[in-house]
């Protein structure tokens, strides 16, 4: 267990960044206590400093996880977020899409979501924006990219586009779990 | 087709269709034979019927008068006694007869089909036009073909009444029969051999003598007739499950009420030896398990148990409070078409799933970490662990996490936990579960949880959940039937043990707000719980407390042979039959003192084996009564350190070690020692530089801090003056007499209890003094009489030990310290 270097905190910072802008920094001064990102075994973990004390006695060999881990690094030392920071990003993200009931199962298992199942949206997200998406309960279901799929367009290119699709990111879902099972939404 | 079926009409006359209008039953009742007659398996109703016609035989004649026009009742048709219960006394006397030469009875089967006669006896106006329902088969008989049947083979009895299909079949039977005949054979040999062999036949007929025209709904109680060899042989060769179950019931029925229901001849052991067989084979344990569970569960209590590891629990849930509540969550769940309750009182957070229209481990809510799939069973060690916010808390044994996210949920995640296993497998579920659940404050380790205090100790609570032999989850895994042995008990018992004094020595007894353990296993069987519980309680300064469960029952304070302190009723099992949950075993730990116990095993192995004086000290140590045990496992604690340190000086100096013994054996003779030894130790260490001190040093530490001052005596020449000089002052420490003041010690527990007791130590030591030559060579062979702190062993010698001794003591000293 190690802290990250410099290259390592920009790169996982800037895939942050993506969807939750600058407020960064929240996450690091919480309330609650300090907070810090350590990497082990190619995986990011975000602990409070409490935590941190206990873990520093284990032996790194017999470590296995601690606090929250946000994501991992890629051979090719890309940053891949993982849904388990979702807790996290959630109340900081700057662009939200709240998705309609009907196609909340749909998502959940797995498959992009099109315009028609988007309940809201927030204002001026643009193309290939990180937005976190919502249930309509305000439950976070996942982080997406926003594609545009027709004719880009200018200005409020959303409410233009014939045709949306979030790619979905989120790496836990029913589909991991049950492979091709079909619900009654 | 044929003729419309009218029950309510009235069926007249004489002659064979008249008969053949009360129906078939009638027919066949007059040849069917008596339950049972027929091969081992059920009988179908064409074999019922053609039994009753067997039976009925030349009675039927007497009967038909009796019966004009009643209504039929087919519904109190028995099985087994199909139509049949046209049947008097003398019908009985023809059933027997037609019992004996068939030689296919079984007592216990014809008992119960003649019981049920007997009962139709009494119903006779009812049955009499069952056979209006067979009506229209009987009319068809005459056109039916012979289906090969020859009439002539087959008894007279049975006559032109039957169909001839019934023909047929009961001439196959008869063929099976004679091939099965060694089968029979046997039987016909076990019958003859077993006297009471004609007390099931007579007591029936006397029964329906006397009950005429009683109507009785209860089974007549028949004496039980044991099975003999041959019989078992067979069995074992092909078990028939029913006639297995019903033997059992017979067995258990007997045992009850044993000394009125006894076969004679046969003792209690027979009875119970044939149960645990047929309990064996009928619901496919091991026949160690279970004889185990034989001992552990009275015989009503036994079965249930057993029936109830056949069935599955219930599917329970835990709702995580970090995200959800229960009210919405079961709102939300029986939207999605699962039908649910809350669990129970004691439960704030469980809620159990009857049944579900969707997968109940797959629902948004799932994976969303709304709540966790979690049996009942296993709430309760944390509902008794009772974790507090902001503490640290060891999980030794955590897979596949749903304990630990109980406990992070009930702590709201703050604090911090520490979640160990050692399978590395499991460990993977651990981290989903516990990131599903949003669980925040935890750190998942891979740990052989008997590293645990070296690796990282002071928690405030500790929850062990042993790995087990696993007999409480027999229903989830019945391999566990038959795959335990003795040799798997016990090493589980052992691996318990340890991992279970690791725990203890993880808890940190002067937490402020805990100081808990909670050791709980999956598993019924006594070496597993309350054994292992009561070793930790003898081993650890550790006792046990309620758990906080109003629920469960106690756990044992003694079993078989075996006696455990009382303080285990505060335990708690829970039963599969009882409780409706999986076997659970919980005990809560309280650690009142961070010290451990120095076991006199462990001293005497230490030291020089033959050390007589240190069966006296052990004596001594031991009259000590509980209260006082802080200070004496302190000394032993001391004595330890004491022992290595003589032990490296004992080439070197004999007297030293001579004084060592001494000193060492008045030091045990001190109970009570309110400071740390350790402390002392150290102190003395530092004083340990000037010689004029070093007696002082080695008072021990139990002397009061005033008798040490006086003890620092300069250097006597003689160390007999010194003693003496030191006896004179009523310093307790300074016993010179080296045996002496250990038998003195030995001899007299008392004075332990009395910490000040100087004037009569001052007494002592003088008398000892004379001696003092004789010991002293005596005890020089002794080199580890580690009873005393090893500083005492020090002091005497400082006057006359050149410093590098010092050093090494202190180094000695330091390191005992540190170690102990």
């Amino acid at each position: 267990m190690r802290p990250l270097t410099e290259e390592e905190t920009r790169v996982m910072f800037e895939k942050i960044a993506k969807y939750i802008g600058e407020n960064l920094q929240l996450l690091v001064d919480r309330p609650d206590g300090t907070y810090c990102f350590r990497l082990h075994n190619d995986r990011v973990y975000y602990v409070s400093e409490k935590i941190l004390k206990l873990a520093a006695n284990i032996s790194g060999d017999k470590l296995v996880s601690l606090g929250t881990c946000f994501g991992k690094f890629t051979k090719t030392h890309k940053f891949r977020l993982h849904i388990t920071a979702l807790d996290y990003l959630a109340p900081y993200a700057k662009y939200k899409v709240w998705i309609k009931p009907g196609a909340e199962q749909s998502f959940l298992y797995g498959n992009h979501v099109l315009k028609s199942g988007l309940g809201r949206i927030t204002e001026n997200t643009c193309q290939y924006q990180g937005v976190v998406v919502y249930s309509m309960a305000d439950v976070p279901l996942g982080t997406h990219i926003l594609l545009r799929y027709k004719r880009p367009e200018t200005g409020n290119s959303f409410a233009n586009s014939s045709q949306v699709q979030l790619k979905k990111k989120s790496a836990y879902t029913l589909e991991n779990i049950l492979p091709g099972k079909i619900w009654p939404s | 087709m044929g003729r419309k079926l009218d029950p309510a009409k009235e069926k007249r006359g004489p002659g064979r269709k008249a008969r053949k209008q009360k129906g078939a039953e009638t027919e066949v009742a007059r040849f069917l034979p008596a339950a049972g007659d027929e091969s081992s398996k059920r009988l179908s109703s064409r074999a019922r019927k053609r039994a009753a016609k067997r039976r009925l035989g030349s009675a039927e004649a007497l009967e038909m008068p009796k019966f004009p026009g009643a209504k039929p009742f087919p519904g109190k048709l028995p099985k087994g006694v199909s139509g049949g219960a046209v049947q008097t006394p003398g019908k009985k006397g023809a059933q027997s007869l037609l019992r004996a030469s068939q030689g296919k009875k079984r007592p216990a089967p014809t008992h119960s089909s003649e019981e049920e006669e007997e009962e139709d006896d009494s119903e006779e106006d009812d049955v009499v036009n069952q056979g209006g329902l067979w009506d229209s088969e009987d009319s068809d008989a005459d056109m039916i073909d012979d289906y090969g049947a020859d009439s002539t083979s087959e008894d007279d009895d049975e006559g032109e009444e039957l169909l001839p299909i019934e023909r047929a079949a009961r001439k196959q039977k008869a063929q099976e029969a004679v091939a099965g005949s060694q089968w029979s054979e046997e039987e016909t040999e076990e019958e003859e051999e077993e006297a009471e062999e004609e007390s099931p036949e007579s007591g029936p007929q006397k029964n329906d003598e006397t009950d005429g025209g009683l109507q009785i709904n209860v089974d007549e109680e028949e004496p039980f007739v044991l099975p003999s060899a041959g019989e078992m042989e067979q069995d074992a060769q092909t078990p028939d499950l029913q006639r297995i179950h019903k033997r059992i019931q017979d067995i258990v029925a007997v045992l009850r009420d044993f000394g009125t229901q006894r076969e004679e001849g046969r003792s209690r052991s027979e009875y119970l030896h044939r149960l645990q067989k047929d309990l064996a084979t009928y619901y496919s344990y091991g026949d160690f398990l279970l004889g185990k569970l034989m001992d552990l569960f009275p015989l009503s209590e036994l079965v249930e148990f057993l029936e109830a590891n056949e069935v599955p629990r219930p599917i329970t849930l835990r709702t995580n409070t970090l995200k959800t509540r229960r009210r919405d969550l079961a709102q939300a769940l029986i939207n999605r078409g699962v039908n649910l309750d809350p669990l129970g009182k004691w439960s704030k957070t469980g809620l159990v799933v009857y049944d579900s229209s969707v997968p109940i481990g797959a629902t948004p809510e799932y994976l969303a970490g709304h709540y966790m799939l979690q049996g009942a069973s296993s709430m309760l060690p944390v509902m008794a662990l009772a974790p507090q916010e902001h503490e640290r808390i060891l999980d030794m044994c955590c897979a596949p996490g749903g304990k630990t996210s109980y406990i992070a949920q009930l702590m709201k995640n703050t604090g911090v936990i520490l979640a160990n296993d050692a399978n590395a497998e499991r460990l993977k579920s651990v981290v989903g579960n516990l990131h599903r659940l949003g669980v925040t404050n935890t750190i998942i380790s891979h740990y052989d949880g008997r590293q645990f205090p070296k690796v990282v100790g002071g928690f405030d609570r500790v929850l062990l959940d042993a790995p087990c032999s696993g007999t409480g989850v027999i229903s989830k895994d019945p391999a566990v039937k038959t795959n335990k042995d003795e040799k798997d008990i016990l090493r589980c018992a052992h691996l318990q043990k340890e991992l279970l004094l690791s725990a203890i020595d993880s808890v940190n007894a002067t937490s402020k707000t805990g100081g808990y353990l909670v050791y709980c296993t999956c598993s019924i069987m006594v070496e597993e719980n309350e054994w292992v519980v009561d070793y930790a309680l003898k081993k650890r300064n550790v006792r046990l407390v309620p758990t906080g469960l109003d629920f469960g029952q106690e756990g044992f304070t003694r079993f078989r042979e075996r006696r455990f302190h009382p303080t285990l009723r505060s335990t708690r099992r829970f039963y599969p039959h009882t409780h409706n949950m999986d076997g659970f075993f919980i005990a809560k730990f309280k650690k009142f003192s961070n010290s451990i116990p120095q076991s006199q095993t462990g001293n005497s192995a230490a030291s020089t084996p033959t050390n007589l004086d240190l069966p006296e000290v052990k004596d001594q140590m031991t009259p000590k009564p509980k209260g006082s045990s802080h200070p004496a496992k302190k000394a032993r604690v001391a004595v330890k350190a004491k022992q290595q340190l003589q032990k490296r000086q004992h080439p070197k100096k004999a007297s030293f070690q001579k004084q060592n013994g001494i000193s060492k054996g008045t030091d045990s003779s001190l109970p009570t020692v309110s400071c740390d030894t350790k402390s002392q130790a150290s102190s003395k260490l530092q004083d340990s530089s000037q010689p004029a001190q070093k007696a002082e040093v080695i008072r021990g530490p139990k002397v009061p801090r005033k008798l040490k001052q006086q003890s620092a005596m300069p250097q006597a020449s003689k160390k007999v003056g010194f003693r003496k000089q030191n006896a004179s002052r009523g310093t307790d420490t300074e016993v010179p007499v080296l045996s002496l003041s250990k038998t003195q010690a030995a001899l007299k527990p008392e004075d332990c209890d009395q910490p000040l007791g100087n004037s009569k130590r001052a007494e002592k030591v003088k008398q000892q003094l004379p001696e003092q030559p004789f010991k002293k060579a005596a005890f020089r062979k002794h080199n580890g009489t580690p009873k005393g702190p090893e500083t005492s062993t020090v002091s005497l010698l400082s006057s006359s030990r050149p410093p590098p001794a010092k050093r090494r003591k202190s180094q000695s000293r330091g390191s005992s310290h540190l170690s102990s």
